[in-house]
């Protein structure tokens, strides 16, 4: 079908395009942007006046729990959420029930997601068998399978030396290693930051030494093993520092940060919110300063929505006890834009790192508006306020700690390889 | 933030910590429970009807028969009906979950809930969940908080001392794992003791504890300089165990409250436990029993306290 979206505020990080300009879709692809291609008529016209079109958003972190998980959410579900939050690419990590450590998962993962054609579906494999830290995976078989990259999601890797072979092994293929750096020891029973606030409420703690011990085990492994190293989800300033080190001393590795760290901050907490239960914790206000600074200047590669839904039932319980993880796909472009207005980044720069950025980290050739490219794209209002209620949001985990928060900017339209598939 | 435990006009709701109480509720507490002191000393029938008609729950999902007991007393010398049920971990090992087993007991129409739980926050979550003309209090969740404990704590403080604003109390042991510990640093602050000093070695103390409003010392000698009181917490054998500690010897070798470590403090010193103690572990026996100690009388004003705080939730004019 071709499509003209018209009169739109056109933002292509990638392109370095932020400018009132029309896109017109045919076959599935971009086949210009300002002018119509000669003979171009279009079966549907979307008028974006006051509207922002940007490239569909990529999310390096959204649990779709499964398979295993479908009392807490289910493919339907979280595909129908992705869309309504503009995500049109996004990485499911592989600590469902079982684990995605074989191929024939894997397949099935990913045509169940296409059959649905809603989001595209990144399935990242497990490192280790039943990502119990100790076997590696048939990394060949999971890529041809699909997988993007290989990760322990929150798993433990204890055994260095495991994780030196693992990263050896990728390293031969060119694969790419994403872990969450969390030293497990350090970690143990801990459900949040080691700061002020679970001294108050005496809640057991995760040291943010936790964080930077762990990251230094894996920078040197990088180093010494050429592996493609991609940091999930650092929460420390310690922990951004080290990675801006690493890059500057020239280690090819990325980084990527959950939209709460970005946001939040143990003061959150409150009274025992156990919507703010996450993994990792969230940490001090410095930590975040730090957080958003590494965001700014190019440290922190992306930012995710680290879409972990929960069902009731393993939430409604005092804060220790209740699951980690809050819903996330919905909120992680008006949280962005949230980012951007508070801390004055112009919308070119913030939106690369839900577009580009992390289509690179996976290593496909989205992200972006150029001609010639799917089109995936995102029209929203950015002047739409709106208020967080658990109950209007389409994935199945209606937990998030934003609850009740005013957001600004909601999507109206998310196009699909050039076909609308969700219209607010 | 709303603060869970007042209701709209300021009143006790429920009592879950003795952070950000009103100073005013803290004093009207300890009022109240001198008034409840004479119920118990003064006469020869020890009830009064203030609850009559109430039910009381005691909902214990952790081990306990001290905090029990006095609760219990308390419930009863208030004339309300009392129900004790020891969940332990055998409801949850039945799959029941929390909330469940709460709306359970709120079927049963009980008026107040006393609720001790292993787990921080779970007298929070409670409350939140409870019918609004339903009290908590809280009688110990993990970490987090024990307010009647330290509410006595004031009260045994006051009785001895008469005044706070010129006091020096030590705190003394394990401040990391002691709901105890954090609610009497609360209470102590709010009272407006200028003074509030705790003593352990940092194994036991959690991070920026000096946050709360405390001196950090760890060593005996400096930390009892002086002091007006001195808070000893119990020591948990457990702890033994995680590297925390290597042995109780040698902790009472450094940490353990002597006579002659007592004699740093001032003359006039009193020494409270919130028991039960560990005698020879984190406090020697002579000190226990000697003339500074006031551990016996605590357990006594405990009841007074729980029945103060009892008569205030519901509302009675004592």
């Amino acid at each position: 079908m071709n499509i003209h979206i018209k009169n739109g505020r056109l933002i292509d990080p990638k392109n370095r395009i932020d400018a009132q300009q029309d896109v017109f879709i045919a076959e599935r692809r971009i086949v210009a942007i300002g002018k119509a291609p000669q003979g171009f008529v279009a079966e549907q016209v979307i008028d974006a006046s006051g509207l922002v079109v940007m490239p569909g958003l990529v999310d390096v972190a959204a649990r779709l729990r499964e398979p295993g998980y479908e009392y807490k959410a289910t493919l339907e579900s979280e595909m129908t959420a992705a869309v309504a939050g503009g995500v049109t690419s996004l990485s499911c990590l592989p600590d469902t029930d079982p684990p995605l450590d074989e191929p024939g998962l894997v397949e099935m993962l990913k045509h169940r997601a296409r059959s649905l054609n809603q989001a595209r579906v990144f399935p990242i494999g497990a490192l280790t068998y039943g990502l119990k830290g100790a076997e590696l995976t048939e990394m060949i078989e999971l890529t041809e399978a699909g997988c993007k990259a290989f990760s322990q999601a929150d798993a433990p890797l204890t055994d260095t030396r495991v994780l030196m072979r693992a990263m050896q092994y990728a390293a031969t293929f060119g694969y790419r290693v994403w872990l969450r750096p969390q030293d497990s020891f350090l970690a143990k029973d801990g459900v949040a930051h080691d700061g002020e606030v679970a001294t108050r409420l005496g809640l057991p703690t995760i040291p943010v030494v936790a964080e930077t011990i762990a990251l230094a085990t894996m920078l040197q492994l990088a180093r010494a093993t050429g592996a493609i190293l991609h940091i999930c989800r650092v929460s420390s300033a310690a922990g951004v520092e080290m990675v801006r080190a690493a890059k500057r001393d020239g280690l090819a590795v990325t980084c990527d940060v959950s939209m709460n760290h970005v946001h939040l901050t143990e003061m959150d907490i409150g009274f025992f919110d156990a919507n703010c239960h996450l993994i990792p914790p969230l940490r001090g206000l410095r930590d975040r300063e730090a957080l958003r600074a590494g965001l700014l200047d190019g440290t922190i590669d992306a930012v995710c929505s680290d879409h972990s839904p929960v069902d009731d039932d393993a939430k409604q319980l005092p804060f220790a006890e209740a699951e980690a993880g809050a819903t996330g796909l919905e909120l992680l472009l008006p949280l962005v834009l949230k980012w951007a207005e508070q801390d004055k980044v112009p919308l070119l720069e913030a939106l690369s790192r839900v577009t580009i950025n992390p289509a690179q980290l996976l290593g496909q050739k989205m992200g972006h508006l150029s001609v010639g490219a799917h089109a995936d794209i995102c029209v929203f209002d950015p002047k739409t306020a709106w208020k967080v209620e658990p109950s209007a949001l389409k994935s199945q985990g209606k937990n998030t700690p934003f609850n009740g928060y005013e957001m600004q900017g909601r999507v109206c339209y998310t196009l699909l390889d050039g076909q609308v598939v969700y219209q607010g | 933030m709303k603060n869970p435990q007042l209701n709209k006009n300021g009143e006790l709701q429920h009592l879950l910590t003795t952070e950000g109480l009103p100073v005013a509720i803290v004093r009207d507490i300890l009022d109240k429970t001198a008034t409840f002191l004479d119920v118990a000393e003064g006469r020869e029938i020890k009830k009064v009807p203030l609850l009559h008609g109430k039910s009381v729950f005691n909902v214990f999902f952790e081990n306990s028969t001290r905090t029990r007991t006095t609760f219990e007393i308390a419930a009863k010398r208030l004339s309300a009906d009392v129900v004790n049920l020891n969940i332990g971990s055998s409801s949850t090992s039945k799959g029941e979950t929390l909330l469940d087993t709460v709306d359970n007991l709120c079927a049963m129409h009980a008026d107040m809930f006393v609720v001790r739980h292993a787990q921080s926050g779970a007298a929070h979550f409670i409350a939140r969940h409870v019918a609004p003309d339903v009290h908590v209090i809280n009688a110990g969740d993990g970490r987090h908080a024990h307010p009647t404990q330290a509410l006595l704590d004031m009260f045994t403080i006051r009785h001895y001392k008469k005044e706070f604003h010129n006091l020096r109390v030590a705190i003394v042991g394990d401040v990391l794992h002691s709901r105890v510990a954090r609610s009497q640093i609360h209470a102590l602050t709010t009272l407006g003791v200028p003074e509030v000093r705790v003593i352990a070695p940092k194994t036991l103390l959690p991070t920026m504890v000096e946050n709360l409003g405390v001196q950090v010392y760890h060593d005996m000698t400096q930390g009892l300089k002086d002091v007006d009181v001195v808070m000893m917490l119990r020591l948990q054998n457990e702890r033994m165990q995680g590297a925390l500690l290597p042995s109780a010897q040698e902790y009472f070798k450094h940490y353990g409250l002597t006579q002659e470590r007592l004699a740093l403090a001032r003359q006039d010193a009193i020494v409270m436990h919130p028991g039960p103690m560990n005698r020879g572990v984190e406090i020697d026996s002579s000190v226990a029993d000697g003339a500074h100690s006031v551990i016996l009388p605590q357990v006594t004003f405990g009841i007074a306290v729980r029945m103060a705080v009892m008569s205030m939730l519901a509302g009675a004019k004592v």
